[in-house]
């Protein structure tokens, strides 16, 4: 076993609202306490429904957003205000939106060369020039391509584009914030292979957060699902997916939209919506929609437990 | 008769840089009590060909059929004014995004009670009655208070299930779900398309699902009609749709599915859409079809015959998914 | 209204570039493609002024005292718009006052564009209280009447040309502050900038390089509507003698010089007042048609 190359402690992010003039100001609990491991050249991938805070999580790690508490560490060195120049070749992201991601009035090129021109003064503009084109190349795209506009390319080169961008200073970690959730079926295979070519060839580790289940089957190595901000299951993909055991779990696989018309299933239904972050309820944040609920569920909040599959549950299946 | 039947519909498009066609002679027909899916990815024209049936394109289009006939009516015929009565009514469309399809200045309960007012007459109490009733029927829980909501105080699964209330409020005939799903999350998804197929089961009404999701497609729908570049590719009910698909690309596009990977990589479809500025001559699909050969880079295929999905190729396939993949 | 399926266009259609574009959807509005015709005239003569001009502007023909326009009894081809009240041809100080409106137009725009663009962007980028420091002096100053505050000002720096150029450059200035800090509000939360701060990039450099170019699109429509603002404003000022004082040939001044004549001699005070109507409405026009093109939230496609 490799040494991980990010290792995150009880990361905790929380926001303040406000809430009308005279209301004391909310707190949007995004992520709490959320600790994890990533190897190199593996795929973590954090799954679950809007609001679970893994975005937040995403910009946490790319040093977007600081913690509110806890820590993480990258290649050894723990990020802060000190090390974040450091730190900050070494995670880089790639968003969900292609079309947003991408400044429209910059050339492929600039785009491409912008990160070596900020982090690396003393390259000569040749030799960035070429390694731009490098990389281009390396994702797929012809050299032509280096001199237009982003409006010129389709959402699934633009997406190539950012993941060049992002691979431009040679980081360690990339994460992966829906990166193939605003493109065509088609056109997500051939970003999924580029992918998976990309994370071979140079190693890269993925935070791979995502809402669509079978993506993330088909890429992860370890999979973190998330409910309201907190993991309520973490562990190898091959179990998770054969064997949930935080009910959570089981009721999002089960709702996930199979596409065989033969494979007739029984479907866990949830009974009502996902709870504001402002106002998590006490206990187990999914008690109130949970089938096996007890009044020790809706009391005490269950840790993450057992290895290696573990579950944030009283009642775990299997 | 079919509810629903559109022949040869073609709408184009006058833009900055000449005219473009989104939908190119697409046949629609729809039976009561139906589902029908329509499948493709973007700018395939599945949303527009509808929207032009309803008479809902920005002026800039210009929209032609050989037949577009609607519950016996020939829609090509009536007046603005005439079609106005029977959207709404008779046929009805819920959209992608609940959350900007519904008005924030006014409550759920006034939007839906407006509608009742236009389509049904009703005066103040029935409305309320009828209202709550609607409410009820798409599981919307406490609709008496519900009513009173601002679109904004009500999430997103909330919202889509007051449009569906509105879309169903004046019993049509044929309800449109463009892309109904595609913005919640996966376990709302799962209750408004169990609560859409269970209201088109009850009311006996046709039901039209636009969608990108082979996933939905698999589980919701009876029949499937596949379209790319503004084409219909293929339809065929969809136990057979995914057994054997008879076109190259329904087949690429099935194999593609992260689901159905067998190992790491990814069986992929090369290349893009074709878009205004780069469509091929012959077939669409064959600077992307590995079987494509100069004929279909020249002539433009018709339609094969039924047994064969319509898919509209020179050499439909017939061998079934599995053995494709 | 059935058709047959013609086959696919076979013809390629080349994109089309930016300009192509900016123009299509420029040429929709009709008003503003004759604004901008008369803007562009406009330019021309403030170039070549001193070229087209019949007479030198304050050259005074004491045998030709308001002479009217050549139409009208008494007047001759010599002096197609006539004369003023001191001898001097219309025509030429017409022509030769574009130069000055122009002038002003150019430099006031400049002036407010700058100072506004850069701190509508600090104020778009600084934490919380230096934004509401700087957004309520900009109210303050908007809660001026625009022409009373530059009166103001030009009282205090003393009457003449430049002065009435700071003063509406300065009274003008917020509306770019407010329009620039508008714009980086909402690009700053896009990805790309975000992009750009996860690949290192500073404060400064997002400022300028990153989110700018990105804001110009308003910041030009409202450059082109102050263009005509500073123009009027100007002519208001040289009107109330606080602006270029005469014999300057410049519109405002004109106007009031001639106030007398009003009476006696039509043409003295229609002619520069026809002037700065054509050429105010004309950027306007063209202003509105700008904003149509620039605007991606009005394009139709």
């Amino acid at each position: 076993m490799t040494a991980p190359v990010v290792v995150a402690d009880k990361l905790t992010r929380h926001y303040e609202v406000k809430r009308g003039l005279f209301a004391a100001p909310g707190i949007v609990k995004a992520v709490s306490e959320t600790s994890f491991t990533l190897e190199p050249g593996k795929t973590l991938a954090i799954v679950g429904e809007s609001g679970c805070g893994k975005s937040t999580l995403a910009r946490v790690i790319t040093m977007i957003e600081e913690p509110t508490s806890g820590s993480f560490s990258i290649g050894g060195v723990t990020a802060g205000p000190d090390t974040q120049a450091q730190l900050r070749t070494d995670v880089q992201i790639v968003f969900q939106d292609p079309y947003g991601s991408l400044n429209p009035r910059q050339r492929i090129g600039s785009i491409l060369e912008e990160p070596l021109k900020i982090n690396r003064p003393k390259m000569s503009a040749a030799e960035r020039t070429a390694k731009a084109r490098e990389m281009l190349a390396l994702v797929g795209l012809r050299p032509e391509h280096f001199d237009r506009y982003p409006h010129m390319f389709s959402g699934g080169q633009r997406q190539r584009i950012a993941v060049a961008r992002a691979l431009m200073l040679e980081p360690k970690v990339l994460v992966l914030d829906e990166p193939v959730s605003a493109l065509d079926l088609s056109i997500q295979s051939q970003i999924l292979n580029l992918l998976v070519d990309l994370q071979e060839r140079m190693g890269l580790a993925y935070l791979f957060i995502s809402h669509d289940l079978s993506v993330v089957k088909h890429m992860a190595d370890d999979i973190i699902v998330m409910y309201l901000g907190r993991p309520v299951e973490m562990g190898p993909k091959d179990l998770v997916f054969a064997h949930p055991r935080h009910p959570y779990t089981k009721a999002l696989l089960s709702a996930t939209p199979v596409a065989d018309p033969k494979g007739a299933r029984q479907r866990i239904k949830l009974e009502g919506e996902l709870p504001s972050p402002l106002n998590v309820p006490p206990g187990c944040a999914f008690a109130p929609r949970c089938w096996k609920a007890e009044a020790r569920c809706r009391a005490e909040r269950p840790e993450l437990e057992g290895a290696p599959q573990s579950a944030a549950c009283f009642f775990p299946e299997g | 008769m079919p509810l629903l039947e559109l022949r040869n519909l073609s709408v184009d498009f006058a833009t900055a840089s000449g005219p473009f066609r989104a939908v190119d002679g697409v046949d629609v027909s729809v039976d009561k009590g139906e589902i029908l899916a329509i499948v493709g990815e973007s700018g395939s024209g599945k949303s527009v060909s509808m929207l032009a049936m309803m008479g809902l394109l920005p002026w800039t289009a210009t929209v032609t059929a050989d037949v577009m006939n609607f519950d016996g009516k020939d829609l090509r015929q009536l007046s603005p004014k005439a079609r106005r009565k029977i959207i709404g009514k008779d046929m009805a469309m819920i959209f992608q995004e609940p959350m900007s399809s519904l008005n924030p200045c006014f409550t759920a309960g006034y939007q839906i009670k407006e509608a009742l007012r236009l389509h049904l007459g009703l005066d103040a109490k029935a409305r309320q009655k009828r209202a709550v009733e609607l409410f009820e029927m798409v599981g919307i829980p406490a609709p008496e208070e519900r009513l009173k909501a601002f679109p904004h105080q009500l999430s997103g699964g909330m919202n889509q299930r007051v449009m569906i209330a509105m879309a169903i409020a004046c019993n049509p005939k044929l309800l449109i779900a463009d892309e109904p799903t595609t913005a919640l999350d996966v376990t709302i998804q799962a209750q408004i398309l169990d609560l859409l197929t269970g209201l088109q089961r009850d009311t006996g009404m046709a039901l039209i699902l636009i969608t990108h999701d082979m996933g939905v497609v698999a589980e919701t729908a009876e029949r499937v009609s596949v379209q790319y570049a503004g084409q219909k590719v293929e339809e065929q009910p969809v136990a057979d749709l995914f057994a054997t698909p008879h076109h190259p690309y329904t087949s690429a596009l099935l194999a593609a599915l992260p689901e159905r990977a067998t190992e790491r990589h990814l069986p992929t479809i090369p290349g893009v859409v074709p878009g205004q500025f780069d469509r091929p001559e012959g077939c669409l699909f064959s600077p992307r079809c590995k079987f494509a050969d100069d004929r279909c880079r020249t002539v433009p295929p018709v339609p094969a015959s039924a047994d064969l999905g319509f898919a509209r190729c020179h050499y439909p396939l017939s061998v079934s998914a599995e053995a494709e993949a | 209204m059935a058709e047959t399926t013609a086959s696919t266009p076979t013809a390629a259609v080349a994109r089309p570039g930016r300009l192509r574009e900016f123009w299509y959807y420029f040429r929709e509005n009709r008003g503003a493609v004759m604004g901008f015709w008369v803007f562009a005239a406009f330019i021309v003569v403030a170039l070549f002024a001193p070229w087209i001009a019949p007479h030198d502007p304050s050259q005074q023909f004491r045998d030709h005292l308001l002479q009217p326009p050549f139409w009208q009894e008494g007047g001759s081809l010599a002096f197609p718009l006539g004369t003023d009240a001191l001898g001097r041809d219309m025509l030429s100080r017409l022509l030769n006052g574009a130069r000055y409106s122009f002038y002003v137009g150019i430099v006031v725009v400049a002036f407010a564009a700058t100072g506004g663009i850069i701190i509508g962007l600090i104020a778009g980028f600084a934490p919380k209280w230096l934004d509401t420091i700087i957004m309520r002096i900009m109210d303050i100053v908007l809660a001026f009447p625009s022409l009373l505050l530059a009166l103001v000002l030009v009282a205090i720096l003393g009457p003449s040309l430049t002065n009435a150029m700071i003063a509406i450059a300065i009274v003008l200035q917020p509306h770019y502050v407010r329009l620039t800090r508008a714009s980086v509000m909402s690009e700053r939360s896009k990805d790309y900038v975000t992009a750009a701060k996860v690949a290192g990039a500073g404060t400064v450099r997002l400022m300028f390089v990153t989110v700018l170019p990105n804001c110009l699109s308003p910041i030009i429509v409202q450059g082109a509507l102050s263009f005509s603002t500073a123009i009027l404003d100007a002519a208001a000022l040289g009107f109330l003698g606080m602006g270029a004082q005469p014999p300057t040939p410049e519109w405002g001044t004109m106007l009031a010089e001639a106030r007398e004549f009003i009476l006696r001699a039509w043409w003295v005070v229609t002619f520069p007042g026809l002037a700065i109507l054509i050429t105010v409405l004309a950027i306007n026009l063209m202003g509105d048609g700008l904003r149509d093109a620039l605007d991606p939230k009005l394009k139709r496609s």
